[in-house]
């Protein structure tokens, strides 16, 4: 057991399995988040249900927590591993020649979205819980729409999540199919899913764009 | 044609190196990287200098002896082919070439461009290897039947010449793509199951204890590989660790 902690394909592993559920609950909450466009009473209802339903806020929310914490340190420490075992540093390197600037530059995108997820916390997370369980305020399933919108009206924050969605979109492009290739999965099929995997990294960012512009471009006002 | 080279020269193991510039003249695009390099040596030499050194042995792109790091790239510029196939038609006349050692932690420099890559050594020797019985009545390869495609395969991942040029361009140093290739030509064939549990956990902790990085799947290996060797090999690693983990 210790020996595969400390084996690089172990933590590779972890590295993939952690991603690919943050894809996931990527995808989830792009469902969620788009009913606020397209139908906001739907988006009032299931806002309420991820809040006060007991299985996601005591055992899927602190997973998904667990999730980013993991992938993130796992992140750093293989970064650190991978810069030492450099060595003396080349005078001329040509990464350019035979990879793509996302597949050597993950940790930037990722670091990007770090910081956005420290925002987020700050704008969502942290008034929901103080909504809740500190200021114990009742249920209130009406009140999330206007919540969400309230928040993109100052441009600076729907220009800082809109970066953050382009890097976002640039660690997907280079992570999710990377993820396949650390399972073990390069086939037939890899085409095919490097092909769906670029189409998500880009979709599914500029979705939340869209959401975001969407929320700026029509505030409500009452 | 006239050249700049930039070269790394270090004068031993413990030394600091550090680049040094020289000019070449009279260089043909028909010669290879290595003769050129013989050029400048040979000019060094009459002038009572130290030669620049650097591997080589074969010069036919079959042994993996030589190495070079050429404007950025193991192996210069071309593509799929090592330095001692790589001709000097590839610059041009007043090119400034940089050329420095491999670089990783786990293939520290000897002198100018030699680096010690014996860390692929003790990769091969923790488990690259299958047991045949020597002695007495030896049965003919050939007599095990192969399926062609797993046959085709494990000799395109046969093909890998442990030069070090996946280590080189990679970003993270990672040596993934030699030990894949070195686990991959016997994990593909019926002689290479009897030891392949432990082969691949052992190739894979001393390519670990060798202090190479770890892969990011950026791909850079398989572009700068002379041989070709395929990124499959690494996905094929994976699946053969986790397996034989899982046998435990
Ligand atoms: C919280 C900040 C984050 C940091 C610091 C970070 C950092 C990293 C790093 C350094 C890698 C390794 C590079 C590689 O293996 O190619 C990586 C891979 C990956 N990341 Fe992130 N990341 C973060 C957030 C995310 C998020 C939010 C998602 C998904 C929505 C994600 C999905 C992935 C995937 C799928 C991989 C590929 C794993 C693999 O190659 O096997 N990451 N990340
Ligand atoms: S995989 Fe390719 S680049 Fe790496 S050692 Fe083998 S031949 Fe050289
Ligand atoms: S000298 Fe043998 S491969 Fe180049």
């Amino acid at each position: 057991m210790s020996a595969l902690i400390k084996s690089s394909l172990a933590r590779k592993v972890v590295m993939a399995l952690s991603g690919l559920f943050l894809v996931f609950f990527l995808g989830q909450h792009f469902v969620i988040n788009i009913t606020s466009v397209i139908a906001p009473d739907t988006f009032n209802s299931w806002s309420h249900f991820m809040g006060y339903n007991p299985l996601v806020q005591y055992l899927l929310q602190p997973i998904l927590i667990a999730g980013v914490i993991i992938h993130f340190v796992m992140g750093f420490a293989l970064e650190l591993q991978n810069r030492a075992a450099r060595g003396v540093r080349y005078v001329s390197y040509k990464g350019s020649a035979n990879s793509s600037w996302v597949s050597r530059n993950m940790l930037i995108s990722g670091a990007v979205i770090l910081a956005f997820l420290a925002l987020h916390f700050y704008d969502f997370w942290f008034p929901e819980m103080a909504y809740k369980y500190i200021e114990v305020n009742p249920e209130d399933p009406t009140r999330y729409l206007v919540e969400t919108a309230h928040k993109f009206e100052p441009m600076w924050r729907t220009l800082l999540y809109i970066i953050a969605f382009v890097l976002l979109a640039l660690h997907l492009l280079h992570g999710f199919a990377s993820s396949f290739q650390t399972m073990g999965v390069n086939n037939k099929f890899s085409s095919g899913i490097k092909t769906f995997t670029k189409i998500y990294a880009i979709v599914i960012p500029l979705g939340f764009i869209f959401i975001a512009l969407y929320h700026h471009f029509n505030p409500i006002t009452h | 044609m006239k050249l700049t080279l930039k070269i790394w020269r270090q004068k031993d193991a413990s030394s600091k190196g550090k680049m040094v510039d020289y000019s070449l003249n009279g260089v043909e695009g028909d010669m290879s990287f290595l003769e050129m390099l013989d050029v400048l040596n040979e000019e060094l030499i009459n002038k009572g200098e130290e030669p620049v050194e650097f591997d080589h042995d074969c010069r036919e792109g079959i042994c993996g002896t030589c190495s070079l790091q050429i404007n950025g790239e193991p192996h210069g510029p071309d593509r799929l082919v090592t330095t001692c196939q790589l001709h000097m038609r590839k610059f041009k006349d007043g090119d400034t070439i940089v050329i420095e050692p491999f670089r990783a932690k786990a293939f520290p420099v000897i002198k100018d461009l030699i680096v010690d890559r014996s860390s692929f050594d003790r990769i091969q020797q923790a488990g690259g290897y299958i047991s045949v019985n020597t002695s007495g009545n030896t049965v003919d390869a050939n007599a095990i039947p192969i399926n062609k495609h797993a046959a085709d395969e494990a000799m395109d991942a046969a093909t890998c010449i442990g030069c070090g040029a996946c280590v080189a361009a990679c970003k993270n140093a990672s040596a993934m793509l030699f030990t894949s290739a070195k686990v991959s030509q016997f994990a593909l064939l019926p002689q290479g199951q009897v030891e392949a549990t432990e082969r691949v956990q052992n190739m894979v902790r001393q390519m670990d204890l060798e202090g190479f990085g770890n892969c990011t799947n950026t791909g850079a290996c398989e572009i700068e590989c002379p041989k070709g060797i395929s990124l499959e090999n690494i996905a094929r690693l994976n699946r053969e660790y986790y397996s034989s983990s899982l046998k435990g």
